[in-house]
C-alpha cells in the first residue's frame, strides 16, 4: 500500500533502504546523519527490515565491511557525512574499483577544522574523483526515489559503480517533508533481487584484487569510465521508467526550469536550486529573462546537457556551495571544463555562497542574478569568482 | 584453467585471478643448491614434506620425498630437518 | 583428533610456483592451515607479504577464494563477509583473516578490536614475522627490543606488544599462539578454532629469513628455539583459562629453558646487541614466565583471565 509520510530526509533514506531490501549494513553514526543509522536500528531490530546490522566502530570499516558483504553476493548499505566520508576515501577507491555496487547517502556536512555541522558541499565535492556516481538531492521525495533508483543503476552490469545520494545538512536531512512511499510490491517489480556479477564463492574460487601490473591495471581503469558513460546514460532511462511507476520522476541529470528562453542561466547543486526556481520567477516578473539549472547528477558529470544549455544563453551564473581551493568552485570547474572547444560558449561568473551552513535563499539568488546581468550587459565578467555576502 | 585475456572484452570487470600452478612461473630456476634424497637412509617420516614452504615436495605412497626440482627453491629447510640427513643440498652444477 | 603429520590430508591449496622468499615461514604456516580447515573457506588478505606471495593478476597460488583488502580492515571485511554469508544462508565455510603483524597490530589493530568486541564469527591469524616484511622489513609493534630493522638500524628500543593478551581483554572464546616448527599443535589449534563460535584469534610465529637475517634453511630451527628458549611460548586461552601446550608446559622450570642467547645468536637481525640487552630480553622472558605460571596456577583454581565466557 502506498503511504504519503511526513518525515525528515534522514528517516525517508531509512525507509528506502527497507524498500530496496538491503541485506547487510555498516555503518557509523556522525552528525547530522545520524538519524539515519539510528532510524535503520529501529526498523532492523523490530523485524521490518530483514538486514544484518553491523555497528562498526569507524565509518573506514564501515566501507571496508560493505566491501566484503557486496562481494559475498548481498545488497548494501551504509551512510555518512563530512569527516566519516574523507575517512573512507581509501576504500571508496578500494569499492568503485571493485565494481561493487553499494548505495550510501551521504549528509552534506562542513569539513573542518573547526567543528561545523552545517550544509556545504565540500565533502562529496573531495570525493568526486574515487570513481562512485554522485546524486545532489533536493527534497526528501528526490531521496527516497533516488535511492531506489540508485540500486536499479548501479546493479545494472554495465554500471556496476557504487552510488553517492548526497543531502544537505539539517535543510534536508532535518526537515519534515510529504513523502509518497510507494507500494511494496510495486518496488520489488521494479527493483528485483541483486544478482552479483562476481562474488566470492567457495565452489569457484578466485581472488579478488591481489597484485596487477602495469600490463593490465590500465585496462581495468578504462572499463570504470566506460562504466561511468554507460550511467550518463541509463540515469535519464531509469528515471523516466520509475516516473511510469510510481508517478514521480526527478529530470534526469539536470533539472532545467526556464531555460528555453533564458539569457542568463543559474547553475546550482541541490537545495539551491529549489530556491532558485524562486528567485526565477520573481526576476522573471521584473523582465529578467532568467532560468535555472539543477545539475542533479555530479558524477558522471553531464558535458553534454550543459553543452546544450550553452547553445542559447549568454551567461551562467554558477553558485558552488564549497569550493577547490586554489582553483575555483567545483560545479563552476568543470562547467568551464565541459565548454572547452565549443562553438557556444557563454559567459561565465562564479559564486562561492553557503559554506559552512551559512543561509542562502532566494533573495542571495536574486542579487547573484542581478550582479550577472550587469555584467552580461557589459559584455564581460568583472570578477572570476565571487564570494557572496563574505565580511570584509 | 585460466585463459590469458586477448582482449580487454575477454577481461573481468575486476581484478579477479584464477587459481594456478606456476602463478609467477617455474620457480625452480631460483635455486642455487639443489636437494638431493638418498632414498636407501629414507624412513618416510614425512616431514621434509610438510615443511617445504612451496609444496614443492609430494608424498608418494610409500611415504616417500619426490621433488618437483620445477618448483624447488632450494631453501634447504628439507635437508636442515630430515632426522637422518638423508637430503643433502648440492650445487647445481655438479 | 588428528595425532600424527601422517593423518594431514594430501591436497595443497597453496599451490606451488608463487614468489615467497626461499624459506618462507608464513608459508609453511598457510600450507598447515590448508591442512587444517581444507578448501571450504573465504579467506580476507589486507596488504602484507601474502597480498604479493600468490603473484599476479590473472594468476593466484591460493586455490580458495580471497578477498584482498585495504591495510587496515581485514577485519572489518571479514565481518562484512560473515554477514553477508549468513543472509544468504550458506553454512559450512569458514571466514578467515590471514593478516601479517602490521595489519594487526598497527594500522589493523582498530578493526580487530571492532570485530572482536562485536563477536564476529572468524577465525583471525596473524601471521608474526615481526616486521613489515612486504615494505621491505620495517619496524612494527610485534619486532621484538634489539631487533634490527630498516626503521630501527641501531635495534628497536621498544617491546613487542603482548597481542594475545590484548585479544584476551576483549573476552574472545578462544586465542592461542603457534609456530610451525610445532605443525600438529597449530593444526589441532586450527581445528579446535572451526568448532567454536565467535571471534577467535591465533598468533603464529612466522621465521623470515629475509628479515632476521638467517640462512633459509633454518626456518623450522629458529622456530623451534623460539619455543625452546620460552621466546615464543605455545598456549591457549580457551574461554578464558589459560593453558600451556607442548614442549611449553614442560619449560615453567627456568632450568628447562634454553638460554635465549641461542636464539638471538643464530639471526642477523640481532647482531648488535649487546650483553646487556641480551640480559633484558632474558629478564623479561623469565618475567613473563612467571606471569604464565600464575596464569596455570589460577586455571588450576578454576579462576579464569576475565572472567568466564
Amino acid at each position: 500500500m502506498a503511504q504519503t509520510v511526513i518525515d525528515t530526509a534522514n528517516h525517508i533514506a531509512a525507509y528506502a533502504a527497507k524498500a530496496a531490501r538491503v541485506q547487510v549494513i555498516a555503518a557509523y553514526p556522525i552528525t547530522p546523519q545520524t538519524s539515519i543509522v539510528e532510524r535503520i536500528a529501529e526498523l532492523v531490530e523490530n523485524g521490518e527490515l530483514d538486514a544484518e546490522y553491523i555497528r562498526v566502530e569507524s565509518e573506514h570499516s564501515a566501507m571496508a565491511a560493505c566491501i566484503g558483504a557486496a562481494a559475498t553476493g548481498v545488497r548494501t548499505f551504509t551512510a555518512t557525512a563530512s569527516h566519516g566520508l574523507v575517512l573512507m576515501h581509501e576504500p571508496l577507491h578500494w569499492a568503485s574499483g571493485s565494481r561493487l555496487p553499494i548505495v550510501m547517502p551521504v549528509v552534506n556536512r562542513a569539513l573542518g577544522p573547526g567543528w561545523n555541522i552545517w550544509a556545504d558541499h565540500t565533502d562529496s565535492m573531495s570525493q568526486r574523483d574515487t570513481g562512485w556516481i554522485q546524486f545532489y538531492c533536493a527534497d526528501n521525495q528526490e531521496v527516497f526515489d533516488t535511492i531506489i533508483q540508485a540500486y536499479k543503476l548501479c546493479e545494472n552490469e554495465r554500471v556496476l559503480l557504487p552510488v553517492m545520494i548526497c543531502l544537505e545538512a539539517f535543510i534536508l536531512s532535518h526537515t519534515y517533508m510529504p513523502v509518497k512511499l510507494p507500494d511494496q510490491k510495486k518496488i520489488d517489480d521494479f527493483l528485483p533481487s541483486y544478482r552479483p556479477k562476481w562474488l566470492l564463492d567457495v565452489n569457484n574460487p578466485l581472488s579478488h584484487a591481489n597484485i596487477v601490473s602495469s600490463e593490465w591495471y590500465m585496462e581495468f581503469r578504462y572499463m570504470m569510465q566506460e562504466a561511468m558513460e554507460n550511467a550518463k546514460q541509463l540515469i535519464p532511462e531509469i528515471d523516466k521508467e520509475y516516473g511510469k511507476y510510481f508517478g514521480f520522476e526527478h529530470h534526469g541529470l539536470i533539472e532545467k526550469y526556464k531555460c528555453e528562453d533564458a539569457d542568463l542561466i543559474l547553475l546550482t547543486i541541490g537545495t539551491m536550486g529549489s530556491e532558485a526556481k524562486i528567485a526565477v520567477d520573481n526576476l522573471r516578473n521584473e523582465g529578467l529573462k532568467v532560468g535555472s539549472a539543477r545539475v542533479r547528477v555530479f558524477r558522471p558529470f553531464p558535458k553534454e546537457e550543459i553543452r546544450k544549455l550553452a547553445e542559447n544563453t549568454q551567461l551562467f551564473a554558477i553558485i558552488d556551495r564549497g569550493i577547490s581551493f586554489g582553483m575555483e568552485g567545483f560545479l563552476a570547474e568543470e562547467t568551464k571544463a565541459s565548454l572547452c572547444n565549443q562553438k557556444d560558449q557563454p559567459l561565465i561568473a562564479g559564486f562561492i555562497a553557503g559554506l559552512g551552513g551559512r543561509d542562502v535563499t532566494f533573495k542571495t539568488i536574486e542579487k547573484i542574478a542581478k550582479k550577472s546581468a550587469e555584467w552580461m550587459r557589459r559584455g564581460r565578467v568583472e570578477k572570476e569568482t565571487v564570494w557572496v555576502d563574505l565580511r570584509e | 584453467m585460466v585463459v590469458i585475456p586477448k582482449t580487454r572484452k575477454e577481461m573481468p570487470v575486476t581484478i579477479l585471478s584464477v587459481p594456478t600452478v606456476g602463478s609467477v612461473g617455474k620457480t625452480g630456476f631460483w635455486r642455487t643448491f639443489r636437494p638431493v634424497v638418498d632414498y636407501s637412509k629414507c624412513i618416510r617420516c614425512t616431514l621434509c614434506w610438510v615443511y617445504c614452504p612451496d609444496g614443492a615436495i609430494t608424498r608418494q605412497e610409500d611415504d616417500s620425498p619426490e621433488i618437483d626440482y620445477d618448483y624447488c627453491k632450494g631453501c634447504g629447510i628439507c635437508a636442515n630437518e630430515c632426522p637422518v640427513k638423508a637430503i643433502t643440498m648440492r650445487r647445481e652444477e655438479e | 583428533m588428528m595425532v600424527s603429520i601422517k593423518e594431514l590430508p594430501k591436497e595443497e591449496y597453496l599451490l606451488k610456483g608463487h614468489i615467497a622468499c626461499a624459506g618462507c615461514g608464513a608459508s609453511i604456516a598457510l600450507r598447515l592451515l590448508f591442512k587444517a580447515l581444507g578448501n571450504k573457506v573465504i579467506m580476507v588478505v589486507p596488504a602484507c607479504c601474502s597480498s604479493v606471495i600468490p603473484g599476479p593478476y590473472p594468476f593466484t597460488s591460493f586455490a580458495v577464494p580471497v578477498q584482498n583488502i585495504i591495510f587496515e580492515a581485514a577485519a572489518a571485511t571479514a565481518s562484512g563477509i560473515v554477514a553477508a554469508l549468513r543472509k544468504r544462508n550458506v553454512k559450512d565455510v569458514t571466514v578467515i583473516g590471514w593478516a601479517g603483524d602490521g595489519g594487526t597490530f598497527d594500522i589493523g589493530i582498530q578493526a580487530l578490536s571492532g570485530a572482536a568486541e562485536r563477536g564476529t564469527n572468524f577465525i583471525y591469524i596473524c601471521y608474526d614475522n615481526e616486521a613489515y616484511g612486504n615494505t621491505g622489513v620495517q619496524r612494527s609493534g610485534a619486532t621484538p627490543y634489539g631487533a634490527w630493522t630498516t626503521t630501527t638500524p641501531t635495534g628497536k628500543k621498544e617491546r613487542k606488544k603482548d597481542m594475545p593478551f590484548i585479544m584476551a581483554a576483549h573476552r574472545i572464546p578462544y586465542i592461542a599462539t603457534a609456530c610451525p616448527s610445532y605443525p600438529m599443535d597449530f593444526v589441532t589449534k586450527v581445528k579446535k578454532a572451526k568448532g567454536i563460535e565467535g571471534t577467535k584469534f591465533i598468533h603464529i610465529l612466522a621465521p623470515c629469513p629475509t628479515g632476521w637475517r638467517y640462512d633459509t634453511s633454518k626456518t623450522v630451527e629458529i622456530g623451534r628455539l623460539a619455543v625452546q628458549t620460552g621466546m615464543w611460548a605455545l598456549f591457549e586461552i580457551e574461554h578464558g583459562k589459560f593453558k600451556l601446550n607442548s614442549p611449553s608446559d614442560g619449560l615453567m622450570d627456568k632450568t628447562k629453558r634454553k638460554p635465549v642467547k641461542e636464539y638471538l645468536t643464530l639471526q642477523g637481525r640481532f647482531r648488535k646487541l649487546t650483553e646487556d640487552g641480551v640480559k633484558k630480553i632474558q629478564k623479561w622472558i623469565d618475567e613473563d614466565w612467571e606471569r604464565y605460571l600464575k596464569l596455570v596456577s589460577n586455571s588450576a583454581s578454576d579462576l579464569a583471565l576475565y572472567g568466564k565466557i
